[in-house]
């Protein structure tokens, strides 16, 4: 039982820094707290949906970026879709990125928009394994029988 | 003029003249004619000297007689002095004849002994004075003494009477001597003229015109000065024929007519000048209203622009502080939630910085939204909807949202709708509830002990009572000012209390008749009030409680957050239900808001269809109850009563816990009670402690229910130990919440929990239960998460990836109860989708209506009209976007990520003002 309150604090530590880096909004917490018994997998579906539509669309984006003439409507559309999806996780920090990314689009700045890739690239993948982390701890908790701690 | 003064001199000239006469009749009678004479120089000065006045023109006289060669040597020894001349005054050579001065008026006495004939002017003078007989005058030079320019006057003294028409000889002959005077005109004719008015502005001159081609001049300086051209010459007649005299008079300055002409000319000028001075200006400002109309245009288009800009700024902004601000209120609670966990309190200082943080970034949220409403106002495309709905239920509702915040700072806070308000009005719910929650939500801001208490009257019978305050006043039972408000404690409106209270819901006995309660008319007027025992407001801030963004002082918005922004958007929002807001404040006392508001009535057979479906929360199976409730105060029982006479309870209100027993003991014929109802501070006041045990052992049956705003764990465990152990209903009051409870109480429904304590998300997913609802949006993981949402709150939930696949699944007849439509997706946006679905549902209406006119439709296709509500979802939610939505047809918008309170405000909009659609 001592092991589930340490994985507990563990969680919890670990979500509240998450948040302090502003890597995850309030928008997670939301997701966490329509997981109920009726929907127990709710969260990581909901993230597995995003890591799948993420890995396309900076696919997507790398290949229309590297075309002689860039559509940059395409690239716009591209963005606008990865926004849209990670403020709806609450991926905060990727959202920010996208937002900086579209400006360079409406400028036309291929320079900046290669940059912002870059960017919107390592964010990700940060966001991501800093998730799976805290899915690994959430399934040991439950693997030792506890449950798992609701942020406010 | 020139006359006037030519008459006035000629007029003295003539009295002195005469005078001389006089003078000469005089030393001819008592000089020549008496032997010997009776007149001596001593007597002809004196006598000279007393009659000067007569003669004023005149600087003196004096008297030569005629003396020949022969008679010198006599006369000189006889007057003791040699005769001498005029001019040197040396002893005078020999003459033929002589005329010494032997008389003189003092004046002249230096004439004495001077021979008059010396001087040339007089000798002419003398010697044409006695061949004529007449007084004469000489033509104008310097005279003796003086070096003024005179003239002298000579009159020949005779020493016998002459015949009229005597021979020159004979006069010479008869001769005795010579009368002279001498006209110091020049020193005499100014003093005279003197005493004329304006002599400054004319110019007088005299002239001797006897010599016509040489004029000499008698009086006035002989420079050419004044107006030459408009000398006035007048003719003087001095007595003397021989000489011709004349004045001339000019004005000094130029002539007034001239002078007017000058002015006239200037006048002129000037006027010319203005004139030309106005044309002038006048196409200048032609040439200036054209560049500045040129300016506005472009001030207009760089408004517009700026309108536009401000508009994207707004939605940027409310974008970039939302997020980061929601990404803060996490951090913060997540830090208290943390702290609590680890077990490692914060200290004060940091629980109160968590708490100011928290406080202040949800108040930037409320403060976004609020602007964005405001605005929405203001371009003035807000239009009030016309819809059945159960105002009670309304706020219920309202009193829930604040219900965890009240409780939390001991307030109590209620509600009471007069009996005489109909159950279900038309008009605006949303904004109904707007105006409720922005007055509500004050008062709890502002009041930290006492009470909020709500009321709703119809308009007619608040100020009829009103009227009657007086006789209400009279009647007033006698109790204390404690027992006359919701809490005990003094309000800002006295009005308000129980003297006045009692009679707005007194029953159908109430002698106050008001005519447009009898269900007659269609215009429902509610009066709806809100008073708290509040801060109060300044009163200085007083008069501008209603304009936006005011607060009663900086220290206000510091303290208690806000924007000030409500009241104003309050204020639109009761002018627009046809009413009125005001308020009566007194400081530290509390305030009263009180507004009016024109609803229409419901027909009565769509009342009682709607008052299934708007009705069916509340749950008929007590009605035929007894309960009784133990108040001392009256008011707070009446609320109480309110709520149980909603559900069909029988009410029966007792001072204390003893009444009750003995009164439900004894009063047979009402029965025993099935509950009793009995208030905190109630049970807590001592003395009624024991009668509760007694009362708890004695009557079994009667539940017991203890109301309260708070209570401590250590209370609750002394109530169970009472005798309450049946239950606990916190406050406050509301009719579903209490039926709640008096289900688990009476085992007559499902019992869910000892403490009920609904919320907006337990309301949220009552509106949304068994809902269902198309979520389109082209983002999967979005889709995903609004359908979570969705789901969570009891919706059934289907999805459609694009705008296309939207309208496969919503063609009609579809089974939908709404829809949430993201407005940015490719091929088809949101906005477009709407616009094609509405066109879809009118099409459908209309055959529905043509082929209802054949009569070929049955009755319930007719009676529905299709109109899915559609609610946009948007991450910039700005007033464009919100014109837009509008424009395509949909019914609002809710914010993604979705929130709770926005998404409970939207989607209760429409399915609570749409019950039709759940049919």
């Amino acid at each position: 039982m001592a092991a589930v309150a340490q994985l507990q604090r563990q969680f919890i530590e670990y979500t509240t820094s998450l948040h302090n880096e502003g890597y995850l909004d309030d928008q997670f917490t939301q997701l966490q707290k329509l997981q109920d018994e009726s929907n127990p997998d709710f969260v990581v579906e909901v993230v597995s949906l995003y890591f799948e539509d993420s890995e396309k669309l900076l696919n997507n984006l790398a290949t229309a970026l590297q075309q002689k003439s860039v559509d940059y409507k395409q690239v716009d559309s591209h963005v606008h879709q990865f926004k849209g999806s990670s403020s709806s996780i609450g991926a905060q920090r990727v959202a920010t990125v996208c937002v900086h990314f579209r400006n360079f689009c409406e400028e036309k700045n291929l320079e900046g928009c290669v940059r912002c890739l870059q960017q919107l690239k390592q964010e990700y993948i940060l966001v991501r394994s800093k998730l799976e982390t805290l899915f690994r701890l959430e399934q040991q908790i439950v693997q030792a029988g506890g449950q798992i701690p609701m942020m406010e | 003029m020139c006359d006037q003064r030519a008459r006035m001199l000629q007029d003295q000239f003539s009295v002195c003249v005469n005078h001389v006469h006089a003078l000469a009749v005089l030393v001819s009678t008592f000089h020549h004619y008496k032997n010997p004479s009776v007149i001596v120089q001593d007597t002809f000065a004196e006598y000279t000297a007393r009659t000067a006045f007569e003669r004023p023109l005149l600087s003196g006289v004096a008297y030569a007689p005629r003396v020949l060669n022969s008679e010198r040597e006599d006369f000189e020894r006889q007057h003791g002095g040699t005769i001498r001349t005029m001019a040197n005054k040396e002893p005078s050579p020999h003459r033929d004849e002589y005329a010494p001065v032997i008389f003189s008026q003092e004046t002249v006495s230096y004439l004495n002994l001077l021979d008059m004939m010396s001087g040339e002017e007089d000798r002419e003078n003398i010697l044409r004075a006695r061949s004529t007989g007449k007084a004469v005058l000489t033509s104008p030079f310097k005279l003796l003494g003086s070096h003024h320019l005179g003239v002298v006057l000579t009159i020949p003294v005779y020493k016998s009477k002459l015949p009229p028409n005597a021979s020159v000889r004979d006069r010479i002959e008869a001769t005795a001597g010579y009368l002279g005077g001498a006209f110091d005109v020049e020193s005499l004719v100014e003093n005279l003229l003197g005493q004329l008015a304006g002599n400054q502005e004319i110019i007088v001159k005299v002239y001797d015109v006897t010599n016509t081609s040489d004029h000499l001049i008698m009086y006035g300086r002989q420079t050419q000065e004044g107006d030459v051209t408009r000398e006035h010459v007048s003719r003087l007649d001095f007595g003397d024929p021989y000489r011709k005299h004349h004045m001339t008079c000019r004005y000094l300055h130029k002539a007034p007519i001239s002078r007017t002409a000058i002015t006239t000319a200037v006048l002129g000028y000037v006027i010319v000048i203005l004139a030309g001075y106005m044309f002038y200006t006048g196409a200048i400002h032609i040439v200036q209203v054209e560049d500045d109309f040129d300016t506005m245009q472009q001030l207009k288009v760089r408004a517009e622009a700026a309108d536009v800009a401000k508009s994207r700024f707004l939605a940027t902004v409310s974008h970039e502080i939302r997020t980061p601000m929601n990404g803060i209120l996490g951090i913060i609670l997540d830090l208290r939630m943390l702290a609590l966990l680890l077990d490692t309190d914060l200290s004060s200082t940091q629980r109160d910085y968590a708490q100011t943080a928290e406080a202040c970034g949800r108040a930037l949220i409320t403060l976004i939204n609020e602007v964005l409403d405001r605005a929405k106002i203001e371009a003035g495309k807000l239009e009030l909807e016309a819809v059945p709905f159960d105002l009670r239920s309304i706020l219920d509702d309202v009193l829930s949202l604040f219900s965890e915040k009240s409780r939390n700072k001991g307030i109590e806070l209620a509600v009471l709708v007069s009996d005489k308000v109909p159950q279900i009005v038309m008009g605006d719910p949303g904004r109904f509830r707007q105006v409720i929650t922005n007055l509500v939500g004050n008062s709890v801001k502002f009041t930290e002990q006492g009470h909020i208490f709500v009321q709703v009257h119809l308009a007619e019978h608040s100020k009829a009572v009103q009227d009657a305050k007086f006789e209400s006043c009279m009647n007033g039972r006698s109790n204390g000012p404690q027992s006359k408000t919701l809490s005990g404690r003094e309000a800002a409106d006295d009005r308000n209390n129980w003297d006045r209270f009692k009679h707005l819901i007194a029953d159908e006995e109430s002698p106050f008749q008001v005519l447009t309660s009898d269900g007659n008319s269609q215009t429902v007027n509610l009066m709806v009030s809100v008073e708290d025992t509040g801060i109060g407001i300044p009163l200085h801030a007083q008069e501008l409680v209603f304009m936006p963004f005011m607060q009663a002082d900086s220290s206000t918005s510091r303290h208690y957050g806000g924007t000030g922004i409500g009241l104003s958007i309050s204020k639109c929002l009761v002018e627009l239900m046809g009413g009125q807001i005001s308020f009566v404040s007194r400081p530290q006392i509390g305030s009263t808001f009180s507004f009016t508001a024109k609803f229409t009535r419901c027909e009565k057979n769509t009342v009682a269809d709607l008052k299934r479906s708007l009705y069916d929360d509340l749950p008929t199976s007590f009605k035929g109850l007894k309960a009784t409730i133990v108040d001392t105060k009256p008011v707070r029982a009446a609320v109480t009563r309110y709520h149980l006479k909603r559900l069909g309870v029988l009410v029966e209100v007792v001072n204390s816990i003893k009444t009750a027993v003995t009164g439900s003991g004894s009063c047979s014929c009402s029965g025993q009670p099935d509950m009793i109802l009995v208030e905190k501070d109630v049970w807590l006041s001592g003395d009624d402690l024991s009668n509760i045990q007694v009362f708890g052992r004695a009557l079994k049956s009667p539940k017991l229910i203890l109301l309260a705003t708070n209570v401590t764990s250590g209370e609750l465990d002394k109530a169970k130990a009472a005798g309450f152990s049946d239950t606990l209903i916190m406050k406050p009051l509301r009719a579903s919440m209490v039926a709640a409870c008096l289900q688990q109480v009476l085992g007559t429904g499902k019992a869910e929990q000892g403490k009920v304590m609904a919320n907006g998300s337990v309301y949220l997913r009552g509106l949304l239960r068994e809902k269902k609802i198309l979520v389109v949006d082209d983002n999967r993981v979005n889709r995903r998460v609004a359908a979570g949402a969705l789901k969570k709150f009891g919706a059934e939930v289907e999805c459609a990836d694009s705008g296309k696949a939207a309208l496969d699944l919503l063609k009609i007849p579809h089974e939908f109860d709404a829809c949430f439509m993201d407005i940015q997706m490719p091929e088809m946006d949101g906005f477009e989708a709407t616009r094609r679905i509405r066109m879809m549902e009118s099409q459908v209406n209309e055959q529905q209506t043509s082929g209802s006119m054949d009569g070929c439709c049955d009755k319930q296709a007719q009676a529905r009209k299709w109109h899915l509500p559609i609610l946009a979802m948007t991450a910039d939610v700005i007033q464009a976007t919100f014109q837009e939505c509008q424009k395509s047809g949909m019914d609002g918008y809710v914010s993604k990520p979705f929130q709770e309170e926005n998404l409970y405000q939207e989607v209760a909009k429409f399915f609570e003002s749409k019950p039709a659609t759940d049919s």
